[in-house]
């Protein structure tokens, strides 16, 4: 700091050179005050006393004692913990290309200027997202229901006999459906409106080159939405690995199939509510945020980068 | 820049002393549970007071309504925290906060030891809760005492009946099987005679196995203190697993989750036959079964081996009173009141199902006709199975944990090839863990 004060400084008479510079500190905490606060309290208190609460142990015999970082050990040789965190790594894998390539495909549909009833196809691909995530896994509950719901018509009347969407084997797939048809629409209206202001100039300058659609997409579109891409990605990562809504639900109509432990945050809701271990759940919780924390920002600086 | 820096790592150091401050709030030890009187409790009902109760057991408004009446300097206010687990978790909560504690709470049977153990409930012996065994059925008693301290209540029992529907055992000419033996042939000619009926619905419950192995004459779970013992290969819990295993193999089980839609459905059209479930049944089927009225009928349940007339407890819950209760010798009062006291009566006339002998005796009681059930006299069969409970049944201290992860074990039999011999000992196991973890002293 010191190196970039005007050579004068130190001449001037320490009295006048501290006041202003005073007034100047105060007047600026005065306005970043009411921030501050609110950000400590929403912010930096939860995850203060979470990382306070992951060093302790409470035990139905024995009490709380301090434990330092064991829960951490703990969590990472967790083989559950493991388990949860590579299915939502597997559904993060297919599932978030899947929904991203639909959303993109959809938005250029829209943006092409070729299809008729715009404005329906715009608003009906964005309505799942308006339904709320529990009711839409209820709906897609009944659905998939075996025995009185869509997959039990589709059996009758075609006289075969599908294979159940909640067994253990499929439930992650059935659930990756869900997702896709929640936030596909959402998705689609980020790229969208990141495609509407992409200039004119541009579509008239590639015309004039002969550039056909294709090329369009590939030289003009694609790389003035790349912000919104990645955006949308890191969005999709997160939410996976947070995801809880649904497994949370279909775990009462297919206990069996979806664990207490199929993801992250689904284990550090049983720790806290039926094991009482808040004190693990908020270690597993986390290692979770850290986790998500890198592998949002690989993402963001493989993203940006200028020469991809 | 330093300089600011270091007012930056002030703040947050505040911050994270409120934190602390907070978080040593949330962990004031309990309250011992201090002595008490019947002389208090007289006294405290002269006085007066303020009572929350924390109950989602509806038929308990006529009574608060009626203490109220009886003595009006008390004041009752009764709160549904929340069904079962919800509440559990409220009041584990709330105990650990030691604010908001409610002054008596309901806790069901398979999850009072839980409370127990870590003291968050008071002893209500020197209230005059001792002078009460004889008052109770033995199994509903034997739930409520633990260690010479008696945890609570018992507020209703649930001596288990098989309830089966009539018509569609008379249709196909099927008798009504009275060993599990004779319940496996049943749940075959079912099956053969109408391939959409199911002997009846399973996708697997830790209450209804542990019910189940209750009745087969096995004791899993040995508690002595923080000595615990957990062991599924005794001979009950082997004859359970053999029979149940067959109705899994030879897909005689429907794959339908109790208390769902489909679960209801299935119960009305016939499609699910047969149901094993406690005496506080009938309720449910009137409210949730309505379409099948006059089709059910209330059985004994099927014996393990043929003459004899074991039975067991399926649910049931008591009322508790907090430790960390302000007036407990009140809160004591209620609680007999509504258990012991005129409450029961009230509780009966809409429907609950005593744990009460002398209710249970009743030539009233026992000459309720059921309309739902065609008229059929069900509490005879309720309360004969009520008097052939075995009481030397315990639960684990932390039994909600271990239901909690029956499906990730055992619930993996019903829906893979995984044997329920080897889901069951995958129980066992983590629910050794766990004990361990907590302190306990599980299979050393």
């Amino acid at each position: 700091m010191t190196a970039l004060s005007p050579p004068g400084a130190a001449e001037r008479p320490a009295l006048l050179a501290r006041r202003p510079r005073d007034r100047r500190r105060w007047a600026g905490w005065g306005f970043i005050g009411p921030f501050l606060a609110v950000f400590g309290l929403v912010f930096l208190a939860p995850i203060g006393y979470s990382l306070y609460l992951s060093l302790f142990r409470d035990q139905i015999i024995g009490g709380t004692t301090f434990v330092g970082l064991e829960n951490y050990g703990d969590a990472l040789a967790d083989p559950q913990f493991w388990e949860g965190l590579g299915r939502v790594t597997a559904f993060l894998a297919v599932q978030v290309p899947v929904m991203l390539g639909i959303a993109l495909l959809v938005a250029l549909a829209l943006d092409s200027g070729r299809l008729y009833g715009k404005g329906f196809f715009r608003i009906s691909i964005f309505l799942p997202y308006a339904v709320p995530a529990v009711v839409a896994t209820l709906m897609w509950g009944f659905l998939y229901s075996t025995r009185f719901g869509l997959v039990a018509n589709i059996d009758d009347a075609l006289g075969v006999t599908l294979p159940d969407p909640l067994s253990p084997d499929l439930a992650l797939a059935s659930i990756g459906n869900i997702v896709t048809w929640e936030f596909t629409g959402y998705n689609m209206l980020i790229f969208y409106s990141a495609l509407r202001v992409v200039p004119q100039s541009l579509y008239e300058a590639a015309e004039i080159d002969g550039a056909g659609q294709l090329r369009v997409v590939r030289s003009i579109k694609l790389p003035a939405i790349r912000g919104a891409l990645v955006i949308a990605t890191i969005f999709s990562i997160i939410g996976s690995f947070q995801l809880f809504n649904e497994p949370s639900i279909l775990q009462k109509l297919a206990p069996n199939a979806i664990t207490t432990y199929f993801t992250p945050n689904l284990y550090t809701y049983e720790l806290s509510f039926a094991g009482r271990q808040q004190n693990y759940a908020a270690t597993v919780a986390i290692i979770m945020g850290l986790i998500t924390m890198v592998i949002a920002y690989v993402v963001q600086l493989r993203g940006m980068r200028k020469d991809v | 820049m330093v300089k600011r820096n270091r007012r930056l790592l002030r703040g947050t150091a505040v911050l994270c002393v409120l934190a602390l401050g907070a978080a040593a709030c949330g962990s004031a030890d309990d309250e011992q549970a201090s002595e008490g009187s019947p002389a208090d409790v007289e006294a405290a009902l002269k006085k007066g007071g303020q009572l929350t109760v924390w109950a989602w057991e509806p038929t308990l408004k006529q009574v608060v309504a009626d203490f109220e009446k009886k003595y009006p300097k008390v004041d009752v206010e009764l709160v549904n925290a929340g069904t079962a687990d919800d509440q559990y978790t409220a009041l584990q909560n709330a105990v650990s906060a030691g604010d908001g504690v409610p002054d008596v709470a309901q806790i069901e049977y398979y999850a009072l030891g839980q409370f127990a153990m870590s003291k968050s409930v008071a002893d209500l012996a020197p209230y005059g809760a001792d002078k009460l065994e004889e008052a109770y059925s033995p199994g509903p008693w034997s739930a409520v005492t633990a260690n010479g301290g008696v945890h609570g209540l018992p507020m209703d029992s649930g001596p288990m009946a098989l309830f089966y529907n009539k018509k569609v055992f008379d249709k196909h000419g099927i008798e009504v099987p009275e060993t599990w033996d004779a319940y496996v042939d049943a749940a075959r000619e079912l099956k053969k005679a109408d391939p959409n009926v199911r002997i009846t619905a399973d996708t697997g419950e830790a209450g209804f196995l542990t019910s189940l192995v209750w009745q087969a004459g096995g004791r899993p779970y040995t508690v002595d203190g923080t000595d615990v013992r957990i062991d599924f290969s005794d001979e009950g819990s082997k004859a359970v697993t053999a029979t149940w295993q067959k109705l899994l193999d030879e897909d005689l089980l429907a794959p339908v989750k109790g208390w769902t839609d489909e679960w209801y459905k299935g119960l009305a059209d016939g499609s699910i036959a047969t149901l094993a479930a406690g005496a506080w049944m009938p309720a449910n089927f009137e409210s949730g079964v309505k379409g099948a009225a006059g089709d059910w009928r209330a059985a004994p349940l099927p014996q393990w081996e043929k003459g004899n007339t074991a039975s067991a407890e399926n649910g049931g819950s008591s009322l508790t009173v907090p430790a960390a209760s302000g007036n407990k010798a009140l809160a004591y009062a209620f609680t007999e009141y509504a258990n012991a006291g005129d409450g029961v009566r009230a509780r009966l006339a809409e429907g609950a199902f005593p744990a009460t002998t002398e209710d249970l005796t009743s030539k009233k009681f026992l000459a309720t006709e059921f309309d739902y059930f065609g008229g059929q006299k069900a509490n005879e069969v309720f309360a004969e199975s009520a008097r052939n409970v075995a009481d030397d049944w315990s639960y684990l201290p932390y039994q909600v944990y271990a239901n909690s992860v029956f499906n990730d074990t055992v619930g993996k039999s019903y829906v893979s090839r995984q044997r329920l011999a080897t889901g069951l000992e995958a129980w066992q196991r983590k629910s050794a863990e766990y004990g361990n973890d907590q302190g306990f002293s599980v299979n050393k």
